[in-house]
């Protein structure tokens, strides 16, 4: 069967649509940030190539500390988010509730970054509603003299950051449990007399890294240089390395893009160093691990560790489950004096008053969400039908291409990619920024949406083919229909990815396009608590209710069908 | 006529699965394929049907009705497949799982249900056609896979152990069933199974496969 010139088209067609979506913009985006970090932006007739700006960013007034706060609080949320992960995916395996919990995972996979920051501050803070519940047995009649947001060393940030990201870690964990034979091996290593701890240490650990490392990757890169949050739960005084070049971009003297852009390949090298070091401890593991394993020594009080894990990310989840709440309360609040649990009076006046300030950013975060995810959905099942029809694996380099805008920081990249879409003249607007959205959404839609499409039983495509019907027909009424749950699902994600961009529309839009993310980072320092509830309940409600949306809509087309719903 | 003509086939890096194979299965009747498992029987009827996986290769010649079969896609061959699994389409009803191969010739809305309503008597499914594949007893589904398949006007019919699921009472009924309507269709059957009584009941060639 000789292959049909259609396929070679699409695959070229898909081939060519990921480079230009994906490729083109973080190449051009990194070329510009690095002319401009070695004193190039003909726009701003800045032309004397040289290191002046890496002196102006070195002179920066509290780089060192902003520094060693990204490595400090990048790390310990890295760490935090695998231990507490392992700890869940262990107790989870031990229960039959893992439907459950997989469940009580999604609002939090669902909320953004933002909203679950601010609800967090929001318990936390000297004023929150944690301390609202000590006050009566502590005596509190003010709120205590206590810095627990924007703490100097970044806690409250890494607690912030760990509470998202560890759900995320869990789902990858628990996908991989699924590629490998886990009873087998549990069987194997309890019938030698092996502890439990230890069987997922050494035996299962082992396999199923290789299925974590990139997510992990992910999670590393992304807390490395995270902006929002940074904002919202971080230091301030010097705050968190992207934070700073975040508020260097934005000033208004222009010049300073020069130094930021020094920054942003500093940033660049920060999550290259850590990403290398994973790789180097991986190296370390292979080298030393078989033998240490051989020699029987044992980490005394592992699994009281694994339990502990379990029983913190449960702590985790409950406290992101009160944060998404309290932004709720908070948006009905009309009084509520500080040693009081709940609210004197209620009253919807802000959700009412609100209407014209939301409108426009609501409308806006709408039709980002909508296009990003179209265009990141019809390409990604492009690029998977391509692959049916090659009939061949996906290369590795291909799989490294659709992670790669995970893999590097945002920061590195957008500011230069707005400088290169500015003299490319290119129309600045919400075209351009669904455009910076789509880079972030695609990877998410394709590691939703590659093991449910790979995973389709072939004897269904088969069939159809044995009727006679063509590719594109099996496409359209055999394949897309069979497998509408987890497209849906992986739109559902898309649209949360979207909603939660922050620096994508903060660059791109020249500060110009607000959405409700945009909206809620700039009311968190500071302003009406109540407001600020609306707006990030909003912000929080619109992906969970896409969430709730695509598990309905197969549940309703397919109430007649048992075996198309699952 | 289907005939296979020297037909070896070998996957990249290995030698052939099984010695050259020679058949000829006239219209109207059921060959009969045996051999141990993992002999390679499924790829050899994956071969006939054009669902080879990438990196097995084929030498030698199949032909249907003379015309050779192997440089055709898999719809263009117009060769039905029946599983040992019903494998009915579960987003469609019973009526538009056997509506889904129906030809293209047959037009019109109420010509094409009346054909597919036919087919449903034949097969005992008369009153079944709204309803969801999942429901369908274990027969049901064999025989509504079997009508799907045959209301595509295939060329020949590939049957993988289409039997071997079902319990014994069922079996023969299915079986009947079976090669009664292949010799109405008239068209060539060629069925891989590991009961010697599915073997007898074709009472077409027969032909052991083993291994190279």
């Amino acid at each position: 069967m000789t292959p049909d010139p259609a396929d070679r088209w699409l695959a070229r067609l898909v081939l060519v649509a990921v480079l230009t979506l994906i490729l083109l913009p973080i190449v051009a985006g990194f070329w510009q940030t690095a002319r401009a970090a070695f004193g190039v932006v003909p726009a701003l007739s800045a032309a004397d190539i040289g290191l002046a700006a890496w002196h102006q960013l070195a002179a920066t007034p509290g780089l060192p500390r902003a520094i060693f706060l990204s490595l400090w609080t990048g790390a310990a949320t890295t760490f935090l988010s695998l231990l507490l992960s392992a700890g869940c995916c262990v107790w989870l395996h031990r229960g039959r509730s893992k439907g459950l919990a997989l469940r009580m995972l999604t609002p939090v996979l669902a909320a953004p970054h933002a909203a679950l920051a601010i609800g967090l501050a929001f318990l936390i803070a000297p004023s929150g509603w944690i301390a609202r519940a000590v006050a009566p047995f502590a005596g509190w009649i003010q709120p205590p003299d206590i810095i627990s947001v924007n703490d100097p060393w970044g806690l409250a940030l890494i607690i912030g950051m760990a509470a998202k990201e560890f759900p995320f870690l869990l789902l990858m964990m628990l996908a991989a449990l699924n590629q490998i034979p886990l009873a087998q091996t549990l069987r194997t290593g309890r019938m030698l007399g092996v502890p439990d701890a230890r069987i997922w240490l050494v035996l299962i650990g082992p396999q199923i890294w290789p299925l974590i490392r990139l997510p992990l990757l992910v999670v590393l890169a992304y807390s490395l240089s995270v902006v929002d949050v940074a904002m919202i739960l971080g230091p301030t005084n010097p705050p968190t390395l992207a934070v700073m070049l975040t508020r260097l971009y934005g000033d208004a003297d222009l010049l300073l893009l020069l130094p930021a852009s020094a920054g942003s390949l500093l940033q660049l090298g920060l999550v290259m160093v850590s990403g290398l070091l994973v790789f180097s401890m991986q190296y370390l593991m292979r080298v030393y691990g078989p033998a240490w394993i051989a020699s029987g020594a044992c980490l005394p009080g592992l699994g009281l560790v694994l339990r502990l894990a379990a029983i913190a990310g449960a702590v985790m989840l409950a406290l992101t489950g009160a944060a998404l709440i309290v932004l709720l309360v908070w948006s009905v609040t009309w009084r509520w004096q500080f040693p009081d649990l709940l609210p004197e009076s209620l009253s919807i006046r802000f959700w009412m008053r609100a209407g014209p300030t939301v409108g426009g950013p609501l409308v806006t975060t709408f039709l980002l969400a909508f296009f990003s995810t179209a265009a990141a959905l019809i390409t990604a099942i492009g690029w998977l039908e391509a692959e049916d029809r090659r009939a061949s694996p996906r290369a590795p380099w291909a799989e490294a291409l659709i992670y790669l805008p995970l893999l590097l920081p945002q920061i590195g990249f957008l500011y230069g990619l707005n400088i290169a879409a500015l003299s490319a003249g290119l129309p600045q607007g919400i075209g351009m920024v669904a455009w910076g959205h789509t880079i972030f959404v695609f990877p998410y839609i394709m590691i939703a949406l590659s093991d449910p499409w790979r995973a389709l039983d072939p004897r269904l495509i088969r069939a159809a083919a044995a009727l006679g019907a063509g590719p594109w027909r099996i496409l359209w009424s055999v394949k897309l229909p069979v497998l509408l749950v987890p497209i849906l699902t992986a739109a559902a994600i898309g649209v949360a990815v979207s909603v939660a961009q922050y620096l994508p529309t903060l660059f791109l839009g020249a500060g110009r396009i607000n959405t409700l993310t945009t909206e809620a980072v700039t009311l968190s320092s500071g302003s009406d608590r109540r407001v600020t509830g609306v707006v990030t309940s909003l912000q929080a409600l619109l992906p969970i209710l896409t969430y709730a949306l695509a598990f309905a809509i197969p549940a309703i087309v397919f109430r007649h069908r048992r075996a198309a719903r699952s | 006529m289907l005939e296979l003509r020297n037909l070896q086939i070998r996957h990249k890096n290995s030698d052939s699965l099984f010695a050259p194979l020679n058949l000829s299965i006239p219209a109207g009747q059921v060959a009969v394929v045996m051999g141990p498992s993992g002999v390679g029987k499924s790829t050899l009827l994956d071969a006939i049907g054009g669902h080879l996986a990438a990196g097995f290769q084929t030498k030698g010649d199949v032909l249907l009705q003379g015309r050779s079969l192997l440089p055709l896609t898999a719809q263009a061959r117009r060769i039905g497949l029946i599983f040992q699994d019903p494998v009915l389409f579960p987003h469609l009803n019973v009526g538009q799982n056997l509506a889904f191969g129906l030809p293209r010739d047959i037009k019109g809305r109420s010509k094409r249900r009346a054909t597919v309503h036919k087919a449903l008597s034949d097969a005992g499914l008369a009153d079944m056609g709204d309803r969801d594949p999942a429901t369908l007893s274990g027969g049901q589904m064999a025989r509504a896979a079997l009508m799907r398949g045959l209301l595509a006007r295939p060329q020949a019919l590939l049957l993988d152990e289409p039997f071997s699921k079902l319990d014994t009472a069922l079996r023969a009924e299915i079986r009947e069933f079976t090669f009664a309507h292949i010799r109405q269709a008239g068209i060539p059957g060629l069925l891989v199974t590991h009961d010697p009584q599915d073997a007898e009941a074709a009472g077409g060639p027969m032909l052991t496969l083993s291994p190279a």
